[in-house]
């Protein structure tokens, strides 16, 4: 009988062709960015557009003269929402591409699964998006917002005369990291400003959460204690939607009960009709509405690259177009792509960012952003009501959590992400 | 009309000495700061200018705009222009003008200063939104406005509501006497509502014992019926969850519970249905935005042929190779969806899609002290008319019978001389179709995107089998049982674990009765 | 007595081929890459030996799959469960082995328990750091739940469709528990960063074709251990179970023990399939529990024939070697139109799966040559799962 034979030399056959179809990497006069965004599954979502802008930065590098004298080529692969997918991916893209760079990932998990194939293999990975913090590694740059270019000014602003002089407080979120820890943080924040543990409300919801009356329900109640409330949204993309239709059918207005979330910005709304939202907040480092001519010629650009005239900007991509830009500079800087030279050339690279400011690269590795609160409009963007003065640079570990509140992030002096001040060591 | 009456109060409000001139006023909004636009609103309050309402009425909609040499200049709702020194009609809002930003802060200064004012408004509605608007903010200035207005007031609910109002300000008022304070205590009680207990316990601080004992006494009971509304508020939305289940389960229990094909593409057919109402509304709102609210009915019956049309389709195309082979049909339907996903999600584009309320299904309404969202309302409503009409099509109809005999006994039925190929695809047809208007409604409540499916699929299986496979009444029973256990065990447990207990219980109640609340009975020892 | 018995299952030629051959890609995967200068034509780089490690822990687990559903007719949409827990308690030991060199450099608590303010460690958690314990939890926990699952499910005879069902909301319930900060799992980030395994360095080449060479082995000791089962007298019944419960209830065999034996064996499998799954891909999280995974495992199954162990195998390489190489490149957009395109081509064009459809197909051959033919015939049509169709 053959038949096992022929069908296992089938799959060693197939398996050889994938490893040998690997070797092949061509010599070519080009510099290959990795870009690693889920184009498919839970969160195709959110990522497809900054993939898309993503290869609008490149096209547009290209047509300066790309860097160093080469072409910048993108490669696009799929990690499909899959954590251990984006772990394959990643080391797809630097062994076998050869890429000098890779930006990518959108959820904490996946920049958690693919950290250690980065060191591993020594690349560099740009992370756009808001996060938690808590984390500082030599090949990361975060360029998206820290706790606290995000969160506390956010509830500061609240507080304020200004913001309604909120006095009780609901925190929910969805049940994972992010919600959890810039909750944990916000909670300690707010007990060291006085609010009273009674005044404080904490809730979980599963991903993907559609059914919201109860806690709708909750959060009325909790908001008539003649206190003015405010909800601090931590709720995850997809849950918003269903969360925002409850709100808005149980005529819960932003001049009674704001709503201030960090993780809806111009593309979640797009799903929603906006006209029972006006007035509830979003705190974001960039919003579509800033009116800066960099931001101008962006949007006019956007529209012009994707062919439609309708399709919004929002945070995470500017944060791409300031990681990509500062790229190119530590590049130019470096005069090369070997990462370890782009690595140290990039801190305290300075690029203008979209909204009038110029932001840096801090020895952290986060970077320097204003903070802007935006109320919703009717048109589904954000009119910015308050922005902080200067920009602030990220913090990598938060000041109000124990565990980290003595951690230190330096890569050029102290070289470590994690430089203990009272032990004066660097931890693992 | 109401700008009328608002005028007319403005007017008797006015305190011209401190009055500072309406020029000096309007310079104040070319700061485009929120705290000069503050003074700017009393300022224009006390102004007493005619056309101080429509002026702030303008702010609070975003359509007063200053130009950069100071001009300020208004629409009012229909779209005509004025400028706000004058108050005369212009041509039109000079170009390069920039709309005066407001925030949450002011607009709630503006609503309330404005509800003070609507007291009087004519429309009833309007009267009694604004007095519950002064009950919630408690400004104790407002006390003669509701006064005066609750003199005038014929309408005996709304007067009602003035009187709440009335006691909660002088609850509020340190120089009321006790005995008005106890009126107010008693009226607040009846009221009975979580505003109530907010203003009874302002009135607990600082006032003497024997107010303060009163009031808490008040809270206490407010606080025990709050409870038991609570309960059955809980029960509210336990049958709305269940309607909700019921309606994406209801064409599964046809597809999978009658026909025995383990359909993974099911909420793919729920994704068709939410996005053919995206596409109707974008077709309404480009050419009869006046006629949105029927949006939904000419979505309804389209959600079903498409759906239905693509479920015969895959029917013809795949399932028909497939019957007596029913985990095979789990593996056929599964690729049906990954296909239909990326097909949307090439389509449409992955981000969420926006698909707007008709106005009868936005709101809420009070029903005994509970909230009832019209939403939720009109889809338990729907998904019983739904659930009614297939009973009524396949016990009452030809093709219902038809559809049972095939499904019962296949041979039998073919050699009867009935078509048992067309039936078979019209039926998986029909559940794809149900399952495309349930994606009509669950677009009121839910993302549109690719991944609205995968989000009910396996929730509707669990409910088909809970109920018994193949038994209607069974997943009709099952969705509002495990949406009613699951809303009531919320509270208590959270919506996380609340989730996993029903689960759990589900997976033990199989071991209890293994085919289902509902099993069919029958003889082959093998089923 | 027992020798023979292994000799005459493994004895057969599709045995010999699966085994000789997996032996020798094996080796020559792992000598390529430790020989063979990176220039070469046929050197297997280093991330191409972790991504075959990974496709063999799931080409286990589709084994795994196929030996309660191929030959028992218990189709669990929840294996991937027992593949997740098996991962977890893995990834509990390498949390621990990580001590100090955590970023907090607590040396008790991993990284998430330090910032989410947990004082202690969990009692769960305790053991974690002996390897010896670890190995025995990776295949006892997901044994135990199989067995208290399979207890209640089979002795309630809970059969077909409903059973399927309830294997899915056991997984189901599992993902959102684990998703669960509070439970102490590390929630959606799940286990990350590992360091070192038994005072290996996870990452270092060595340590990966070394974890590579026990994968493939236990694939191949999975592979006996499902093949002398299912060719022993206690196959037999399993298939007569498979094919008609009843009946072989009515010949006097206790068909809840035999279904719960071949479950908690499989899913002991499915759990060291995990284990072995976790330092190769760096990390565990609650998506593995997700039903959608379980369900791909049974399509790998389908994909390589049911109800034929190799086919099985083959099944998880293809398809997700096919994963692989979709969602890179110019074929990334499309990869969802393929993937489920294969999905129903093999349905429709190939019933019994690739490995079903060419044993059919030499049998059918060799019988016209022999007519007698010494293979055990392929399963019938079975029946088993899902007898939806006959109630109304």
């Amino acid at each position: 009988m053959s038949f096992t034979r022929r069908s296992m030399l089938g799959a060693v056959s197939l398996l050889a062709s994938l490893s040998l179809g690997v070797g092949a990497a061509r010599a070519e006069d080009t510099i290959k960015v990795g870009i690693l965004h889920s184009l498919s599954g839970t969160m195709a979502i959110s990522e497809t557009t900054l993939k898309d802008v993503m290869l609008m930065l490149i096209e547009e590098q290209n047509k300066k003269g790309g860097l160093l004298g080469k072409k910048i080529e993108a490669v696009v692969v799929d990690p499909a929402s899959n954590w251990p997918l984006f772990a394959e991916k990643a080391r797809e893209l630097i062994a076998q591409n050869k890429v000098a760079a890779v930006f990518g990932c959108w959820t904490s998990v996946s920049r958690k699964s693919v950290l250690p194939v980065f060191k591993e293999l020594n690349s560099i990975l740009f992370y756009p998006v808001q996060y938690e913090g808590e984390e500082s590694e030599r090949n990361v740059f975060y360029t998206g917002a820290a706790p606290n270019q995000q969160a506390i000014p956010a509830v500061d602003y609240l507080m304020s005369e200004e913001g309604g002089g909120v006095k009780r407080w609901v925190l929910a979120g969805t049940d994972y990291v992010y919600p959890r820890t810039t909750n944990k943080i916000l909670e300690a924040y707010l007990l060291a400003k006085g609010v009273a543990k009674e005044d404080i409300m904490i809730n979980y919801t599963p991903f993907g959460h559609s059914d919201w009356q109860t806690i709708v329900a909750d959060i009325v109640k909790f908001g008539s204690a003649g206190k003015k409330t405010a909800v601090v949204s931590t709720i995850n993309g997809d849950a918003n939607v269903p969360f925002y239709k409850e709100l808005a059918n149980k005529g819960v207005k932003a001049t009674d009960i704001p709503v201030v979330a960090f993780s809806v910005g111009e593309e979640e709304l797009a799903g929603v009709d906006t006209k029972n939202l006006l007035g509830h907040l979003a705190a974001w480092n960039y919003f579509q509405s800033v009116d800066t001519p960099e931001n101008k010629e962006f949007i006019a650009k956007w529209h012009e690259f994707t062919k439609n005239p309708k399709r919004v900007t929002n945070d995470p991509m500017e944060a791409h177009v300031i990681g990509f830009n500062m790229w190119v500079k530590a590049v130019e800087k470096a005069g090369t792509t070997d990462p370890d030279k782009v690595i140290d050339a990039i801190i305290g690279v300075e690029v203008p960012n979209l909204t009038g400011g110029t932001s840096k690269m801090l020895p952290n590795h986060h970077i320097t952003k204003p903070v802007m609160i935006g109320e919703i409009r009717e048109d589904g963007q954000f009119d910015v009501v308050w922005q902080t003065k200067d920009l602030v640079p990220g913090d990598a570990w938060s000041d109000f959590l124990d565990g980290s509140k003595d951690l230190e992030a330096d890569w050029v002096e102290k070289k470590c992400g994690n430089f203990n001040t009272k032990t004066g060591k660097c931890g693992g | 009309m109401r700008v009328f009456a608002v005028l007319a109060l403005f007017a008797a409000l006015a305190l011209p000495a401190a009055a500072a001139s309406l020029q000096e006023t309007l310079a104040r909004f070319a700061a485009n700061d929120f705290s000069e636009t503050a003074k700017a609103i009393d300022e224009i309050a006390e102004s007493g200018a005619p056309q101080a309402a429509s002026l702030i009425d303008a702010l609070l909609n975003r359509r007063l705009a200053v130009t950069p040499d100071g001009g300020v200049f208004f629409t009012d709702a229909q779209g005509r222009a004025f400028d706000a020194l004058t108050g005369s009609p212009v041509a039109a809002v000079p170009k390069g003008a920039q709309l005066v930003r407001t925030n949450n802060k002011l607009r709630g200064q503006i609503e309330n200063s404005l509800g003070t004012l609507r007291l009087q408004a004519p429309d009833p509605a309007k009267r009694r939104e604004a007095a519950e608007i002064v009950l919630r903010a408690r400004d104790v200035s407002a006390l003669p406005a509701v006064r005066t207005a609750l003199s005038r007031e014929q309408d005996p609910v709304i007067a009602k509501v003035l009187r709440e109002t009335e006691a909660a300000l002088v609850l509020s008022r340190p120089d009321a006497t006790t005995e008005q304070k106890t009126l107010a205590i008693s009226i607040l009680r009846a009221r009975s509502d979580q505003d109530a207990i907010a203003a009874l316990r302002a009135a607990t601080a600082g006032a003497p014992f024997a107010i303060a004992q009163e009031a808490r006494r008040a809270i206490v009971a407010i606080e025990k019926r709050l409870e038991v509304q609570a309960a059955m508020q809980n029960v509210w939305y336990g049958l709305s969850l269940g309607s909700v289940l019921l309606l994406a389960a209801i064409g599964l229990a046809i597809t999978f519970g009658v026909m025995g094909v383990i359909n993974m593409a099911h909420g793919e057919m729920v994704m068709l249905g939410a996005y053919t109402t995206f596409v109707v509304q974008e077709v309404f709102r480009a050419y009869a935005p006046g006629a949105f609210d029927f949006s939904l009915l000419v979505a309804l019956p389209l959600a079903f042929l498409v759906a239905g049309l693509v479920g015969i389709a895959i029917e013809r195309g795949i399932i028909r190779f497939l019957y007596g082979r029913p985990l095979e049909t789990l593996l056929a339907t599964w690729g049906v969806s990954l296909i239909l996903q990326q097909a949307v999600r090439t389509a449409f584009g992955p981000t969420n899609r926006e698909v707007g309320n008709p106005s009868f299904m936005s709101g809420a309404f009070d029903l005994w002290g509970l909230q009832i969202t019209y939403g939720r309302l009109w889809i338990v409503v729907f998904t019983l008319v739904v659930f009614a009409g297939l009973l009524l099509l396949l016990k009452a109809t030809s093709f219902g019978l038809r559809m049972r005999a095939v499904t019962q006994n296949r041979r039998m039925a073919a050699s009867m001389g009935i078509p048992t190929a067309r039936v078979d695809a019209l039926t998986f047809g029909l559940g794809s179709g149900i399952a495309g208007i349930a994606g009509v409604a669950l677009s009121q409540i839910d993302n549109v995107s690719p991944n609205l499916g995968q989000s009910y699929i396996i929730d509707s299986f669990m409910v088909v089998v809970f109920g018994g496979v193949g038994s209607l009444w069974g997943t009709f029973v099952s969705a509002f049982a495990l949406g009613i256990a699951n809303k009531l065990m919320e509270p208590v447990a959270g919506a996380v674990l609340a989730k996993i207990v029903i689960l759990v219980l589900l997976i033990l109640f199989i071991q209890k009765r293994p085919r289902g609340l509902f099993a069919l009975k029958g003889r082959a020892v093998e089923s | 007595m027992i020798t023979r018995m292994i000799v005459s299952a493994l004895g057969d030629r599709g045995s010999l081929v699966f085994l000789g051959l997996l032996g020798v890609a094996a080796l020559f995967v792992a000598l390529s890459n430790l020989l063979l200068p990176p220039g070469s034509a046929l050197h297997v780089p280093i991330h191409i030996v972790a991504l075959l490690g990974k496709y063999v822990c799931y080409a286990t687990l589709a084994v795994a799959l196929d030996l309660v559903w191929g030959y028992c007719g218990i189709l669990s949409l929840g294996h991937g469960a027992f593949f997740a827990l098996g991962g977890y308690a893995m990834g509990m030991y390498l949390m621990r082995q990580v001590g100090t060199r955590g970023v907090y450099a607590d040396p008790v608590l991993p990284d998430f328990m330090v910032f989410l303010n947990w004082k202690e460690l969990p009692w769960f958690w305790h053991g974690f750091d002996s390897f010896p314990f670890s190995m025995l939890m990776v295949a006892l926990v997901p044994g135990l739940l199989a067995f208290v699952f399979g207890w209640f499910a089979f002795r309630s005879r809970v059969t077909g469709v409903y059973l399927s069902i309830i294997t899915q909301a056991m997984t189901y319930a599992l993902m959102l528990a684990f998703f669960r900060n509070d439970m102490g799992f590390g929630g959606n980030n799940g286990l990350t960063d590992f360091k070192d395994i038994v005072g290996f360095n996870v990452q270092a080449q060595p340590t990966r074709i070394a974890l590579f060479l026990i994968s493939v082995a236990v694939l191949a000791l999975t592979y006996a251990v499902a093949r002398v089962l299912v060719t022993s007298t206690f196959g037999k019944v399993l298939v007569a179970i498979r094919d008609a419960e009843s009946r072989a209830r009515f010949l006097g065999y206790r068909v809840e023990s035999y279904k719960l034996v071949v479950f908690v064996v499989s899913a002991c499998m499915a759990g060291v399939a995990g284990a072995l799954y976790v330092p190769q891909v760096g990390i565990i999280n609650p998506g593995e529990f997700a039903p959608a995974n379980s369900i791909e495992a049974v399509i790998w199954v389908a994909v390589g024939g049911r109800g034929t162990l190799t086919g099985a195998a083959l099944g998880a390489v293809v398809v997700n070697a096919m994963k692989t190489t979709f969602t890179s490149g110019l074929l990334a957009p499309y990869w969802l139109f393929m993937l489920g395109g294969l999905f129903v081509l093999v349905t429709l064009a190939l019933p019994k799966g690739i490995v079903g459809t060419l044993q059919g197909w030499f049998a059918k051959r060799g019988e016209a040559k022999r007519v007698e033919t010494s293979e055990p015939s392929p399963p019938p049509e079975a029946p088993a799962a899902g007898k939806a169709e006959s109630a109304s």
